[in-house]
């Protein structure tokens, strides 16, 4: 079986994260990019169906500036075989179609029988490209799910939704998208980082892919007409127990009018 | 004024489920709410009611077979449908893990854009302006989509806005007739029911959460007792969550539930920035934690230095003698 795994290169989230105030991107000089832990669990559901059948062809996809390099090799010694860059000047800051139908155009050159993705990356949160690709490749999407059963003729999950926990199936080809209650990803080791530096890493630009996404080709596009930043917030009061901290917090809840006898 | 549509989830059996109201007061808001569903016929006419009462000026059903079997699909047709029959301006889904399924492959059908994660909406000069609260809060960007349908999806809980109820709506039953890609088989719906009495985190106007300090599955009652006593909602930090204290679906930062509430309390809870970006709008922030260079009292409104087990308990009889 070929399983493709989509990843992406995102400013670390136990960083202070800053967005650039003029475009409302993502400023990527100040905090540490790393890959995105979301996928590093999808991944890890490819890894375990790896170790019980080596057949297993895993490519790890991802579409960014070329320093997206360093997911795909975590991702190449974490244990997939090969990986793709989705690199195109033209694909500066684009919104989640124009995102989804580029690795969309990319997935198919693979022809992978199964994909898995994060549900939401850590930074845009958006949460829709998977259910796109999906929709652009004809592929049944299980989304969002929290466990992921793959056997070698259909894959199945579960997913939380209001009032209910949903089981799904599909045959392949299928596209899933995991939760970080799916699978906790390996750390690679030594000889995996030593192999990684060997295995495939191709570099595509659209002209490679034969499509055009770029900024003529869509016709419909969000965009971002403002960005602000929220005021830092203070400290305020700060006492230490006496024994009538408690009394004192009580008496400020209640002067903010925050108990319920004012709801 | 232009149409929007709204996305209305149900239940197998064609109820609404909770976002339905404060989508159509966002609709509203924009231009005229057009309510879009795909439900077993028999569950119509009790569903038009509904939404009417909820503000919906035109109804919109794609009638299902009662066990659906494709995750989405019947969704995703009926409102690429409604799209075109009303000429809508925009679509509006709830941000759950089911809706941005349909709101993902609808985009894709109709050739339009997304706007996820929508805390506001409003209109401007004829475009429909969606906000995001990113990062946590840090901070606030605003989008909108040219030419096309804008499909948004609405963070559950942020839009206060409720429509006016209608009289006498138009009710349109319809068949599916878009074909959009096949969904994932639907095997089995477990109803999870509430067990507790407690209001939901996003819909909470009060939030306690308890982290690492609280130290025990056991101890957590005290993060419990505190909350029914403001009544509030129950959370807790990732630390809680991944030392098995409470379920995950009480987490609370970067990776769990963002609440915006007038009060949050944080007990035992150390205020990493993952858990500072599930909770740093909210209006007020208590702390009690025994560790005086936690960085939760660095954006605490009141914070207290202390033993939660001992100055928990006090606020709560202190609490009771302020109420009574």
């Amino acid at each position: 079986m070929k399983i493709a795994v989509l990843m992406k290169q995102v400013p670390d989230t136990w960083s202070d994260r800053k967005l650039d105030l003029t475009t409302g991107q993502i400023d990527r000089t100040t905090a540490e990019q790393v890959a995105d832990e979301i996928n590093e669990r999808a991944l890890e559901s490819a890894l375990r169906h790896k170790d019980q059948d080596a057949s297993t062809e895993i490519v790890a996809v991802t579409m960014g500036p070329t320093g997206a390099q360093a997911a795909l090799r975590r991702a190449l010694s974490m244990g997939a075989d090969s990986a793709i860059l989705v690199n195109d000047p033209s694909l500066a800051g684009s919104d989640m179609v124009r995102t989804a139908l580029a690795l969309a155009s990319a997935l198919r050159d693979i022809g992978p029988d199964l994909v898995l993705a994060g549900n939401e990356s850590t930074d845009g949160r958006g949460g829709l490209v998977p259910a796109m690709i999906a929709e652009v490749l004809q592929f049944p999407h299980l989304p969002a799910v929290d466990r992921v059963e793959i056997s070698d003729s259909q894959v199945t999950g579960q997913l939380q939704v209001e009032g209910a926990v949903v089981s799904v199936q599909s045959e392949y080809p299928a596209l899933v998208s995991v939760t970080e209650q799916s699978a906790e990803a390996r750390i690679p080791n030594f000889k995996g980082i030593m192999k990684a530096k060997k295995k495939p890493l191709d570099v595509k630009t659209l002209a490679d892919l034969g499509i055009d996404v770029g900024p003529g080709a869509a016709t419909a596009k969000s965009v971002m007409v403002g960005a602000t930043e929220r005021p830092p917030r203070n400290a305020g009061t700060k006492i230490t127990d006496d024994g009538t901290a408690a009394q004192q917090l009580a008496e400020f809840l209640s002067s903010r009018r925050l108990l319920q006898n004012h709801q | 004024m232009g149409n929007v549509l709204v996305f209305i989830e149900t239940t197998t059996t064609g109820e609404t489920k909770s976002s339905a109201a404060a989508l159509l007061g966002a609709a509203a808001g924009l231009g005229t709410p057009v309510a879009v569903a795909a439900v077993p016929a028999e569950a119509a006419e009790s569903l038009g009611r509904t939404l009417a009462t909820a503000g919906a000026e035109h109804i919109y059903l794609v009638t299902v077979p009662e066990a659906s079997s494709e995750l989405g699909t019947a969704a995703v047709g009926a409102l690429a449908q409604a799209s075109e029959e009303y000429a809508a301006i925009a679509a509006l889904l709830p941000h759950t893990n089911d809706s941005k399924n349909i709101a993902g492959r609808l985009a894709i059908v109709r050739g339009g854009a997304v706007t996820a994660d929508v805390v506001a909406l409003r209109m401007e000069e004829d475009e429909v302006i969606a906000e995001h609260s990113v990062f946590g809060g840090d901070y606030t960007t605003e989008s909108t989509v040219e030419e096309g349908l804008m499909v948004v999806t609405v963070r559950q809980g942020a839009i206060e806005a409720r429509a006016a109820a209608v009289t006498n709506p138009s009710v349109r039953l319809e068949e599916l007739r878009i074909k959009t890609a096949p969904g994932a088989k639907i095997i089995s719906i477990e109803p999870v029911t509430e067990e507790s009495e407690r209001p939901s985190l996003l819909a909470a106007r009060t939030v306690v959460s308890g982290g690492k300090g609280i130290g025990s599955r056991e101890s957590f009652s005290l993060v419990e007792d505190l909350a029914d006593v403001l009544g509030a909602a129950v959370g807790a930090s990732r630390a809680a969550v991944d030392a098995n204290y409470v379920p995950q679906a009480l987490q609370v930062g970067q990776t769990g539930v963002t609440v915006s509430p007038q009060l949050y309390v944080a007990l035992g809870i150390s205020g990493a920035i993952q858990h500072r970006a599930g909770m740093q709008t909210a209006k007020t922030i208590v702390a009690i934690n025994n560790d005086a260079d936690a960085p939760i009292f660095d954006i605490a409104d009141f914070g207290v230095v202390g033993d939660v087990f001992k100055v928990v308990p006090e606020l709560i009889e202190a609490v009771k003698a302020q109420e009574s």
